[in-house]
């Protein structure tokens, strides 16, 4: 057990990355858990390894991820207290006296952390896109294909096809694209009249930067490369024995069929709402981007006093705004610590609070311009929700007819949201799904409680730490 | 519209007399809160538990024992009439002691209950730890002996629920969840009852809503000295069947899933996870069958057991305003059976009281109001 | 169906999958690795049986969990790979031993 931890920051993306060289800087006791292996999050996952290792292939992972290594750098060289391989599984508090216990799992060992404060930077993951046979082998996510780029310098090789909508679609594309990797569709799910409807946000969008033009290339470099695009994409399904080997849909209602190999899915991403859920703080769901997140201030801190969360975790906005974010909530902490003066505070937080401001003004724009596209009444009965319990659209809508009131009802009843994964993959689906049979709002709806573990961990492991 | 029965309360209680309500013929509705009540029943372990239940009460000793014994029809019963499987077994329990002391323990309820009138212990006897470990290989060094009954099982609480749920609306039952029931005014005769979302008038009303009985109970004359006791569960990932019989606190479902418990604290209405807790319940688990030690733990939860003051129910009709009931106990998943079998029936006529004689709030010597 | 950008890359690292021996890079992810090796199920179901492979490779989905080394539940997509390990696909319920192995 340590004392004298001033701020534990979970998740070492670019808001904790930011957050952790902020207070490290100015001299706070920072300790930095990270899931991963190495610093970087999603976006910039093994950028090191990568710029070290695999230069060559920064070039066609693009600019945004090697601006990656400007943070990683910096952190590296601080000497800031960075656990790898850090698996937070409980966080209890706060005392009376406002302080928490986070309790995290590391190389097999259980172990406790004291601390006033924490930041959580656990970010977000793609929306769970369920389709007849998304559970089988070789159907995987968008952000899938890009992190084994990143981690291993791997590519899908067999019949490639992208489905779905979103910025990361355009991107991973451009990725691909530049890398030779051969595509053989693009299956676009966009709405149609998305772009005029996103056009009334257009003039916030211009202020943000060069998010437009880059964004313009982006789409550019995809229709010059040739590839087969279909557009106003609907009814996918995933076909095929023990692994995807087909994949039907409709263009603009017409029917089709193609041989896959890699069937990569992606309709955007959610904030990872597990550890602000397992902290029963304040979550609101947003229409627009049809998602819950949890409720922070200006300064990133939560309904619990202490307790931050930063980056897209705290509601889809980038890894700008994520940096952003998370020197915010560094300075916060810092001035409450009395590391830092008011007006020193200040001076940085309104700059970084301005540029928040700016750059936040693309969203409106995006999430108009890909807006996730499935309509749940259209998810048919037979298709999976819950992957791991194997439970279906239509046993879930089965049991709102016979009169279940929520997820946790469903949950009794079905165990959907029982499995391994604790209800990641289907939580949000679930509660859409319930929405739309119960003729209520997802805020009405509610969500999964969560419970620790936040991951599973062995029996010993708890039983040995209670020893020491 | 009237119902000749309000239940107020939703859960394995108040389902199970709504079952044997229904099946006698009468009409009823059932009152429920939102998705995240406190809900007894989803914190159930899914004991159907005999050996421990009726030291110092050899009425609940018969009762568990009755109850028990009808479950075997009860659960194929359900399985016809609904198609879901709540899977019950009983192939006997075994209560664990990890030292002399607990064995002494469980050797003097023994002796007393043996002292007894009626069904005495229930065929329950100690074992030596050997002995144990020939009925149950996995059972580890450490264990010095057990409690053993012919006549505990378990069930799928959850499933029960559902597939009671699920048979009581089929059969007429007016549900309606998010209704929290705010006042009850009697009408002589009948009743009405005010929920957050609109009235209800019936001949008779039902208290089976856990915790919230006590509060209630005021509205139609009733002192029901119940307070929440929490419980803490730790669940693990699926394995191979591991275990011959139940082990009191180690439990494993159908699904493969080792379910460990059994703590009791009281916190009040605090439904939130308690490390220190779940490790006692590790530690122990592991003590007693070492190879749950490798098994990863996926979920905890803790839920709050319905406790009156010597930990038996509480049955009675309210004799200030006849038709109004309690029915509460802390074992909701083992008189499952008895409560809608055999307890149900009595609703409807006249001896509820005498018939439940020893289980009336009287004995805890307060005044009806 | 996954192939290394780089086909001259030195595969240093040596795993054991199923039994079958792949050849890694140190960095790889298990997960990576498996793939490269031109598998793409890791594990089955825990109610059907049916064959899984990995989904989000980030850690959320738990569709890559392997046992590494007798010890399983581990998510492949989240460790790095290390000469030496013995890695089998996790199957729908994983049996428990005791430390006789038995």
């Amino acid at each position: 057990m340590t004392m004298g931890v001033d701020v534990v920051i979970i998740g070492a993306g670019p808001a904790g990355m930011s957050a952790a060289n902020t207070i490290n800087e100015f001299g706070g006791n920072v300790v930095v858990l990270d899931e991963q292996a190495a610093p970087g999050g999603q976006i910039y996952k093994a950028i090191d390894h990568v710029r070290h290792d695999r230069p060559n292939e920064l070039m066609w992972l693009g600019p945004t991820y090697s601006e990656g290594a400007r943070l990683t750098e910096k952190f590296g060289s601080q000497e800031i207290d960075y656990r790898p391989g850090s698996m937070v599984w409980n966080i209890e508090g706060p005392t009376s006296d406002g302080f928490y216990t986070v309790y995290y799992s590391r190389t097999g060992k259980s172990r406790k952390l004291v601390t006033g404060y924490i930041i959580a930077a656990t970010g977000a993951m793609e929306r769970p896109v369920p389709i007849p046979g998304w559970t089988l082998p070789g159907v995987m996510t968008v952000g899938a294909i890009q992190s084994v780029m990143k981690n291993s310098g791997i590519y899908p090789s067999g019949k490639l096809i992208l489905a779905g909508t979103g910025p990361l679609v355009l991107q991973s594309a451009n990725q691909l694209i530049a890398a030779n990797v051969d595509i053989a569709a693009i299956l676009d799910t966009s709405p149609k009249g998305s772009f005029v409807r996103a056009l009334k946000y257009f003039p916030r969008a211009a202020i943000a930067g060069d998010y437009l033009f880059k964004g313009w290339k982006l789409a550019r470099e995809v229709r010059r490369s040739g590839v087969k695009i279909y557009r106003n994409v609907t009814d996918l399904a995933a076909l095929g024995e023990n692994s995807v080997q087909n994949v039907s849909f409709k263009e603009n209602g017409e029917e089709h069929c193609l041989e896959v190999d890699t069937l990569a899915l992606h309709e955007g991403i959610l904030p990872n709402t597990q550890l602000t859920r397992l902290l029963d703080l304040k979550h609101v769901w947003s229409e627009r981007q049809r998602s819950f997140y949890p409720v922070v201030d200006s300064a990133g801190e939560t309904s619990r006093s202490g307790v931050f969360v930063v980056g897209d975790g705290a509601g889809i906005s980038g890894s700008k705004t994520a940096e952003y974010s998370g020197v915010i909530a560094g300075m916060t902490i810092l001035e409450k610590l009395d590391y830092i003066k008011e007006s020193q505070r200040d001076i940085i937080v309104e700059e970084k609070k301005l540029r928040r401001f700016l750059d936040e003004g693309i969203r409106p724009f995006l999430d108009t311009l890909f807006p996730a596209p499935t309509k749940i009444e259209a998810i048919s009965n037979k298709t999976i929700i819950c992957r791991c319990e194997e439970i279906t659209a239509g046993e879930i809508r089965d049991v709102v007819k016979k009169g279940c009131s929520g997820p946790n009802q469903a949950k009794a009843f079905l165990r959907c949201g029982m499995g391994v994964c604790q209800g990641r993959m289907c939580g949000a689906s679930v509660t859409e799904v319930m929405s739309q049979a119960m003729g209520k709002t997802p805020s009405d709806v509610g969500t999964y409680r969560i419970r620790p573990p936040l991951k599973p961990l062995s029996l010993d492991e708890i039983a040995s730490l209670n020893e020491s | 519209m009237a119902s000749d029965f309000i239940v107020v309360g939703g859960g394995l209680v108040g389902a199970s007399v709504a079952y044997g309500l229904l099946k006698s013929g009468a009409t009823v509705t059932v009152l429920d809160e939102g998705d995240t009540a406190f809900r007894a029943s989803r914190g159930n372990f899914g004991l159907v538990w005999v050996q421990s239940k009726g030291d110092g009460m050899h009425e609940y000793a018969a009762w568990s024992r009755e109850s028990s014994d009808l479950w075997p029809d009860f659960a194929e019963r359900l399985g016809e009439e609904t198609g879901i499987n709540v899977g019950h077994h009983r192939p006997g329990g075994l209560e664990l002691c990890l030292d002399e002391a607990e064995y002494k323990d469980f050797e003097n309820s023994i002796n007393r209950m043996h002292n007894q009138p009626s069904v005495g212990e229930n065929g329950r006897r100690m074992l030596s730890g050997d002995e144990v470990r020939r009925m149950e290989p996995s059972v580890g060094p450490e264990v010095v002996g057990a409690s053993y009954c012919p006549y505990d099982g378990i069930v799928n609480p959850l499933y029960t629920l559902r597939a009671l749920h699920q048979k009581c609306i089929e059969t007429g039952m007016i549900y309606r969840s998010d209704h929290i029931v705010e006042n009850i005014i009697p009408q002589s005769p009948g009743f009405k009852v005010i929920t957050s979302k609109g009235d209800f008038i019936g001949d008779k009303v039902i208290l089976a809503a856990g915790n919230g009985n006590r509060n209630l109970g005021e509205y139609v004359g009733l002192n029901i000295p119940t307070g929440p006791e929490r419980g803490h569960i730790v669940v693990t990932e699926r394995t191979s069947p591991l275990f011959n019989y139940v082990l009191g606190s180690i439990r494993q479902t159908d699904e493969g899933t080792v379910m460990l418990g059994a703590t009791k604290e009281n916190v009040g209405f605090d439904t939130g996870f308690n490390f220190e807790m779940a490790a006692k319940i590790i530690d122990r688990a592991v003590r007693k069958v070492p190879t749950l030690k490798n098994l990863r733990m996926i979920r905890s939860w803790s839920a709050l057991r319905i406790m009156s003051p010597d930990g038996f129910p509480v049955y009675e009709e309210s004799s200030q305003f006849p038709g109004a009931f309690v029915v509460t106990c802390h074992s909701g998943v083992t008189l499952a059976a008895a409560h809608a079998l055999k307890l149900a029936p009595k609703l409807l006529g006249n001896d509820f009281n005498d018939t439940f004689a020893a289980f009336s709030p009287m004995r805890f010597n307060v005044q009806e109001i | 169906m996954f192939k290394r950008f780089n086909q001259k890359t030195k595969l240093s690292v040596k795993i054991e999958f199923d039994g079958k021996v792949v050849e890694a890079v140190e960095g790889d992810t298990v997960a990576g690795a498996i793939m490269a090796a031109g598998i793409s199920d890791l594990r089955e179901a825990t109610v059907s049986g049916a064959p899984r492979g990995p989904y989000c490779m980030m850690g959320v989905c738990f569709e890559c969990l392997v046992e590494i080394d007798g010890i399983g539940h581990q998510q492949a997509c989240l460790l790095s790979v290390k000469n030496g390990m013995i890695i089998k696909r996790e199957k729908a319920k994983r049996l428990v031993f005791d430390d006789h192995g038995c």
